[in-house]
């Protein structure tokens, strides 16, 4: 219970009902079946749906610097069965037991629009998608995605796009395997995870060397870490030796340290008319003349950058990456 | 046993049951299109069919394909059309990211980036598609028209692709590849080898491109040292189209009128190719022109092998820097082929000519080079020719995928 409490601190405004959640277990059951819950409500994540009040043993957190998803506000659970612990694995991803899953639902306007689940089963991770229906009661699968006119924060309409199961995979994908991307201790609170090993959930709290900031931090850390931060949580899912866009040989993690693969003065080489008619991924001191700028401007399908999960511009992110190689070394 | 894809409740019911027996998933056209294709390709199990129908699929985001050993198949490639022209999303019509996957007698149009890729899918059949941007070769249009990527065992087989804005047909950082009896025309390359091994390019028809046959190697990529490919039987024909890549492409240096042309490479054989009215350069051979920091890459030619070639035409409208130079020096037409002359004294750069014959050679003094340091030469082939590669091309038994 102190974990749970711990948790919903750390959510903040998100979950402040301190009402005790009616203790309905999450369906083990459903986690682990061989099939596809046409409802979210079957796996019992929520004590209330509409409010997001998590189930027993569905635990909060968020992360240091999130994807931007058409700004919408995140809401991310973790689950872990009874009697089973996480394995941390060093700075990089939590290795979440067979049985685990995790939990991210997606609002806007205070509107809940989609809640999508990994699900960690015994063949591996599973990424499904649910819509809310209107009544906010229920969420269902859409498996082969969905589009919805919505207006985003910045107040602009978009067609808003919930990703379809292979699209899930697309960017969850690590070689022919599908994994989480979030939770990795490095884009962790170091206090979450402390609670996470006080309750039994964590073997072992990971040593963080060096933590990608907080978003709302970024104005005040070093602009290298926080852009850094940026593009490995933006892109580097795809843009790694394993992943989507391995064969592009740009690699934008937070580990990255070859300037070449994270793109100074790297030529494209499947990018068409992504290239905007520039030379190289990353011109120092020059944004204006950087592919990697250039595709995060755009909105135009075959040129915009990710190609998933974005109907409108990131002014924040874009801003703060423009700076960056504005910054770089000539 | 025929299931029609709406019914996603029992497909998946189905899907689940782990049952032991392939079956077709029907897919007319019509409404709805997207979200019941895309199911289709979903909920499909490994050695069913997706049947297309025919008529017009109107989509408005990219489809996905990840369940090993499907088919998915149309009623021709007039007959079925996936539209793409009002796409909003993804960067390709269809993706594929399973093995075994054979896709044919269909065609997609319009997409807003590439046509068709897959990616990490071993033994993949590309069989009878056809691609194309309908409003004739456009800078705006998408890269590559059926692009296979970082995969081993490739068959691209009597497809024909148009308006590509990079290459018609491109293959990437793949090995075990065939490419026959394919029609490209009006992209900027016709077919494109890129960092790629093993690789049988033959009976296919290039014309109106602005390059037919391109193979390359790059630097700065995970797959490099590409080479023992063949060039064979082709129809290699007027390639005179305006170089139209936007800029920052590799293609885009590609001169408008080049026929074949090689860069870097260990090991390409040409030989048996009918090479009509090319008017830049009928076989271009040179090292990768650009600067690049990558220890491990080599930016020469080596060891490419020119064999019998039917030569028509070609070389009397030479359109890349210095070509109007060599054309008062030499005389029109230049010579069939044209290498950078780039060596050290042990690449083996120089092509060798198995029939004899000239090789004009600009004499560049280094791979980066500009045309105002070369000394043109006309220099006879090296008595010692390399061996003409044979690579296997894709595995037999994709052969009975394409033609059961």
């Amino acid at each position: 219970m102190r974990l749970l409490a711990a948790a919903l601190l750390i959510a903040g405004a998100v979950i402040t009902a301190a009402a005790p959640p009616a203790a309905v277990p999450v369906s083990d059951a459903e986690i682990m079946a061989g099939s596809f819950p046409a409802k979210l409500s079957a796996f019992g994540f929520f004590a209330d749906g509409a409010k997001q009040v998590p189930a027993p043993g569905v635990i909060p957190y968020r992360l240091n610097t999130p994807l931007w998803s058409d700004g919408a506000e995140k809401l991310r659970f973790a689950y872990i069965p009874a009697g089973q612990k996480v394995r941390a694995q060093g700075e990089g991803l939590l290795d979440l037991p067979v049985g685990s899953a995790l939990i991210k639902t997606f609002k806007f306007g205070g509107k809940l629009i989609e809640t999508r689940v990994l699900l960690h089963r015994t063949g591996g991770w599973l990424a499904l998608p649910y819509q809310w229906n209107e009544e906010q009661t229920e969420a269902k699968l859409v498996l082969a995605g969905a589009r919805l006119p919505l207006v985003n924060p910045a107040g602009e309409a978009i067609s808003y796009a919930i990703p379809n199961k292979n699209q899930c995979k697309e960017c969850h994908a690590a070689g022919a395997e599908v994994v989480p991307i979030g939770p990795k201790a490095r884009n962790l609170s170091a206090r979450w995870l402390v609670d996470l090993a006080k309750a039994g959930k964590l073997d072992a709290v990971p040593a963080v060397a060096r933590r990608i900031p907080l978003w709302e931090d970024r104005a005040k850390v070093p602009l290298a870490d926080a852009a850094r931060g940026y593009l490995d949580v933006n892109c580097a899912h795809c843009h790694k030796p394993n992943g989507a866009a391995s064969n592009s040989g740009l690699y934008l993690g937070w580990e990255e340290s070859d300037p070449i693969k994270l793109g100074v003065m790297k030529r494209p080489v499947a990018a068409g008319r992504g290239s905007g008619k520039l030379d190289y991924d990353i011109v120092p001191g020059d944004p204006g003349h950087s592919i990697l700028f250039y595709r995060m401007g755009s909105l135009e399908g075959g040129i915009s950058m990710p190609e998933l999960g974005r109907a409108s511009l990131d002014r924040d992110g874009n801003a703060m990456v423009e700076r960056w190689i504005a910054g770089m070394k000539r | 046993m025929r299931i029609t894809a709406p019914l996603i409740a029992a497909v998946s019911a189905l899907a689940l049951a782990a049952s032991a027996h392939a079956k077709t998933l029907d897919v007319p056209a019509g409404d709805g299109a997207q979200a019941r294709l895309q199911e289709a390709l979903i909920v499909a199990e490994p050695g069913d069919v997706v049947q297309l129908g025919a008529g017009r699929f109107v989509l408005s985001d990219g489809l996905s394909l990840d369940v090993r050993g499907v088919t998915v198949r149309g009623a021709g490639m007039d007959a079925t059309v996936l539209d793409f022209s009002g796409q909003k999303g993804a960067g390709e019509g269809l993706l594929v990211t399973a093995h075994d996957v054979t896709l044919r007698d269909f065609a997609v149009e319009n997409t807003k980036g590439d046509g068709i890729k897959s990616k990490g899918a071993n033994n993949i059949v590309y069989y009878r598609l056809r691609v194309t941007w309908t409003g004739g070769p456009k800078e705006t249009n998408g890269a590559y028209g059926l692009y296979p990527v970082s995969s081993t065992g490739v068959l691209v087989d009597g497809c024909k692709v148009s308006g590509a804005s990079d290459a018609g047909i491109y293959v990437g950082q793949s090995k075990a590849i065939t490419v026959r009896y394919n029609y490209v025309e009006q992209s900027v390359a016709g077919i494109e080898i890129e960092n790629s091994r093993d690789a049988l390019v033959t009976g296919n028809l290039v014309t109106r491109n602005t390059g037919g046959i391109l193979v390359f190697d790059l630097p700065n990529l995970p797959v490099m040292g590409g080479g023992n490919t063949l060039i064979e039987n082709n129809l290699i024909v007027g390639n005179d189209t305006p170089n139209f890549a936007p800029k920052g492409n590799i293609v885009a240096s590609v001169p408008r009128g080049t026929g074949v042309m090689v860069m870097a490479n260990d090991g390409v054989g040409i030989r048996g190719n009918a090479l009509v009215d090319n008017p830049s350069v009928q076989i271009l051979v040179v090292a990768y022109p650009k600067p690049y920091e990558d220890k491990t890459y080599n930016p020469l030619p080596r060891n490419v092998t020119i064999g019998a070639n039917r030569i028509i035409g070609g070389g009397d409208d030479p359109q890349f820097p210095g070509g109007a130079e060599l054309a008062a020096a030499f005389g029109k037409p230049l010579p069939p082929v044209i290498w950078d002359g780039v060596a050290t004294p042990t690449s083996h750069s120089m092509p060798d000519l198995t029939e004899g014959g000239p090789v004009l050679s600009l004499g560049l003094p280094g791979p980066s080079a500009g045309m105002a340091a070369a000394r043109p030469d006309l220099i006879r082939s090296a008595a010692v020719v390399a061996a003409m590669p044979s690579p296997s091309g894709a595995p037999a038994a994709l052969n009975l995928r394409a033609r059961p």
